[in-house]
Parts: structure tokens; sequence; C-alpha cells
């Protein structure tokens, strides 16, 4: 078990272990020790108090999935910024130059969209 | 070799210790404050000032008969619940509290691990809190879980870029992505400064060189992300029990519900814990003479507890805001404004270099 690098992930590995370890058998354990009354009532969904109408699984705005595809683009976005930022001093002016271009490409799609009216919520 | 196994069990166990204390201690900080911030008592049964009512009721819901409606998506419903809460505690592996102890006659840093992506990591782990309340919402098979799930679904996204757009311009001015690192180049003050007149130079000493003196734009984003990402009031759409019972966790009961319980505290803590890192200078702050192991210890926690209140303070004072304004909020607020945010402090640091070395 090397110190160092590998040394770092390998403590991880063991904290990442316990939690899982610790999760997983809290929750078997409250499976053994907690008491279990069928009854038909408990079944059912809850709605204000009223037999549930319909299923469960109902429709949602398509809203949502436009924003889920702009999170795609940013997240993305986001996650190149990162390694950039890191050296950012290292590499100077070029390093400045491209990402402003990188950025204001990126902010022409926040543009776009705005314009588009995309962002409102209806 | 091992000393450094030994070590290493000690650390991840009192780590993980600390931060299931600090969870129970936050909810029934939250819980008093709240209570008196609204004249009432609060908790104040079990032990001293009711301190130890978050355990027993822990203790309570794991006794507690786990009520599970027909129709549901049984394994999503039962992987929803450990995928919040893992994620969560795994997020504090990275998070440096103190400097360093020696230990068996090894210098132990204060902190599980210094990995150097630890940043990403928190990021990631924060990010993947968005899965167990969308599957839990889905999985229920009922409708105001889904509506809940779905909705903190777009809203946990929009304000996670917010979150690391935020961050980024810290990492512009750190050079790095290791959370240690980055509190280290944060320790002392400006001493005096140069370009000041003369009778005032020795006000640098007075102003620490954390990254909030420059970046206060980016630590405001900051926090308001976070508390966003958080699903903490005033942005609490997610379980907004005024239109959706309870939201995502509406089916959820006993043990499970705790699990998503805790996860939120646990999400209250590093959202903290990393703006003190990040801004306001971690571990730095006042030392005395005797036990100096303990010092930086206390200013993280100090720190750490200032703006665990502040998201208390905030749920106890602002109503809830609306959904749309919340969207507009983050797209056509936050976003452009930490872009813009990073583009100004990447071009001061730039001018910096070229002109004045």
């Amino acid at each position: 078990m090397p110190e160092g690098y590998f040394g770092d992930y390998f403590t991880f590995g063991m904290f990442a272990g316990l939690v899982v370890v610790l999760v997983g058998g809290t929750l078997l354990l409250a499976r053994l020790v907690r008491p279990r009354v069928d009854k038909d009532e408990k079944l059912s969904t809850y709605e204000c108090g009223v037999d549930p109408i319909g299923g469960g699984w109902t429709q949602s705005t398509v809203r949502y999935y436009i924003f889920a595809l702009l999170f795609v683009i940013f997240d993305v976005e986001a996650v190149f910024l990162f390694p950039w930022a890191t050296v950012f001093e290292e590499i100077g002016i070029f390093a400045f130059i491209e990402m402003m271009i990188f950025i204001a490409i990126l902010g022409l799609g926040l543009v776009y969209a705005w314009r588009k009216k995309v962002l409102e919520w209806i | 070799m091992t000393a450094f196994v030994v070590v290493s069990v000690i650390k991840v166990f009192v780590v993980f210790g600390a931060v299931l204390g600090t969870v129970l201690f936050t909810i029934w900080l939250e819980r008093k404050i709240v209570a008196r911030m609204q004249s009432r008592y609060g908790p104040n049964r079990w032990g001293p000032f009711g301190l130890f009512t978050s355990l027993a009721d822990g203790v309570k819901l794991f006794f507690k008969e786990q009520v599970s409606p027909r129709g549901i998506d049984k394994a999503a419903y039962v992987a929803a619940p450990v995928l919040a809460l893992i994620p969560a505690f795994l997020a504090f592996a990275v998070i440096p509290f103190g400097e360093h102890v020696t230990l068996f006659g090894q210098t132990v840093t204060l902190e599980v691990t210094d990995l150097n992506v630890g940043l990403l990591w928190v990021i990631a782990m924060g990010s993947l809190a968005v899965y167990g309340v969308v599957l839990a919402g889905w999985a229920s098979g009922s409708k105001y879980p889904l509506l809940g799930g779905i909705r903190s679904s777009a809203q946990m996204i929009s304000y996670e870029i917010a979150l690391s757009l935020s961050l980024v311009p810290v990492v512009v001015w750190a050079g790095t992505l290791s959370l240690r690192e980055i509190v280290e180049a944060q320790i002392g003050t400006f001493g005096t400064i140069g370009w000041l007149p003369g009778p005032v130079q020795w006000i640098g000493h007075l102003i620490p060189k954390w990254y909030v003196v420059f970046q206060l734009p980016a630590f405001l984003l900051f926090m308001a992300a976070g508390v966003a990402e958080t699903n903490r009031a005033p942005f609490d759409l997610p379980e907004a029990e005024t239109e959706l019972v309870a939201g995502y966790h509406t089916e959820y009961s006993g043990i499970k519900f705790a699990m998503f319980f805790l996860a939120e505290y646990v999400h209250i803590i590093t959202i903290s814990a990393v703006a003190v890192i990040m801004f306001l200078g971690g571990w730095d702050g006042p030392h005395l003479p005797f036990l100096p192991w303990m010092w930086p210890l206390m200013n993280f926690m100090g720190k750490t507890f200032t703006l665990v209140f502040l998201f208390i303070w905030l749920r106890a004072t602002l109503p809830r805001i609306r959904y749309d304004k919340l969207m507009v909020l983050g797209w056509k607020g936050l976003i452009p404004m930490a872009l813009g945010w990073l583009v100004v402090s990447a071009t001061i640091l730039t001018v910096k270099d070229a002109y004045f070395g």
C-alpha cells in the first residue's frame, strides 16, 4: 500500500467503503428491527386523503426537458473551464484570448436562447 | 507503511463520526434557532437544551414501519435515499478542516485525503444529489412526489451551473484545484501596501488575504446558488409543503426518510465548508500560544457554523420564491453574472501579470 499520490486514493477508497457499508448496513438493520403490519389502505399513494384518481406517473410540461438540454451545454462548458483555470497563469495571454472566444460563443448561445424566449417560464 | 494505514483508518472513522455528529447538531440548531425566531422554545426535552432531540428522532425513525405504496418502482425506490446520502458523505472526503497534527511520529493532515482534483470532486458529488431527488420522485408512482422530483431536476441542474461557474474565478486566482493549496494561498494578511499614502500603509496588516476581499461577487453568487442547490428556503420548491405536501419524499417513511433528511443537512454543511475554504480562508485566523493544533480547527468550525447559521436565518426570514421567478433568477441572473465576473477577474489577473509582474 503506497503512500503519496496513490496513498491519497487508498485512504479515499477506505472512506468510500465505510460510507457504503454503513449506509447499506443501516438499511438492512432497519429492515430487521422494524415492525410490519399489512393493511390494504396503507398501500395507496397519498392524495390529500381521498382515493387516488388515475395513475401516479402523470404528464409534465416539456419545459423541464429544454432546461435539461441547456444544462448539458453549460455544464460541459464548466468542465472545460476548470482545467483552463488551473493552468491560467502558466500559459498566459494565449490561453486568456482563447478562452474569451470560447466564453463569447457560449454567451452568444445564451443570448440566442434568451431572445428565443426559451428561458421564459410560462 | 503500517502507521500510514493505521492513521488512515483513524482518520476515516473520525471524519465520518464528526460529520454525522455535526449533522445531528445542525438539525437541533436549526430547530432551536427557527423556534426562537418565531418566539417558541423549540426542542427542550431530551438532554440539556434538547440537545439529544435529533438523536432521539433518529432512533425513533429507525424503528418505524416502512409504508411503501402499491405500484412503486421497487429498485429505484430503495436506491433513491442511498443515492442521496452516499455522495453527500463522499463529498466531505476532500474537505480540509485544519492544518496538521503529529500522530505516531507521522504528520497527519486534518482531512480524509487531499486529492489534487478536490474541488472538482466536491462539485461532482454535489451534482449527484439530483439523482436521489429525481429517482425518489419518479419511483414513488404518486403525483406530488413526481411534481417535486421533476421540479428539482430543473432547479438543481440550473443552479449547479451558476455554482460551478462562480468557483472558476477563485481557481483562476489560486491556480490549483486542491482545496488544501487553495486555503494555503489565503493565509496571512496583505502586509504593508506600498502604493497607499504613507500614514495608512499599515492598514494592509488588518486585511486578511482571503479571496472574499477581491472575489466578493463570486462569493455572493456561490452562496445564492448554494442555497438553491441544497433545496433550502427560499428556494425549497422541490418540497414546498404548501403545494406539494412534502415533494419528492412524500411516500417515504422510517429510515429512508431519515436518509433524505440527513443528506440535506450534510449538503448544507458541505456548501458552508466549501465557501469557507474557497472564500473565507479556511482555517486561517487568530492563533493563541497554547494548544497549537486546536486553533485552526476552531477557526474553521466557527466560520462554517456562521454560514450554517446564515442558511437557517434565511429559512426563518424569507418566503418561498415562485417557480418562474426562480428559473428566471437562475438563467437570466446568476449564470450571466457568473460568466461576466469570470471574464472580469481573468482580465484583471492577465493585466496584473502583464504590467505588474
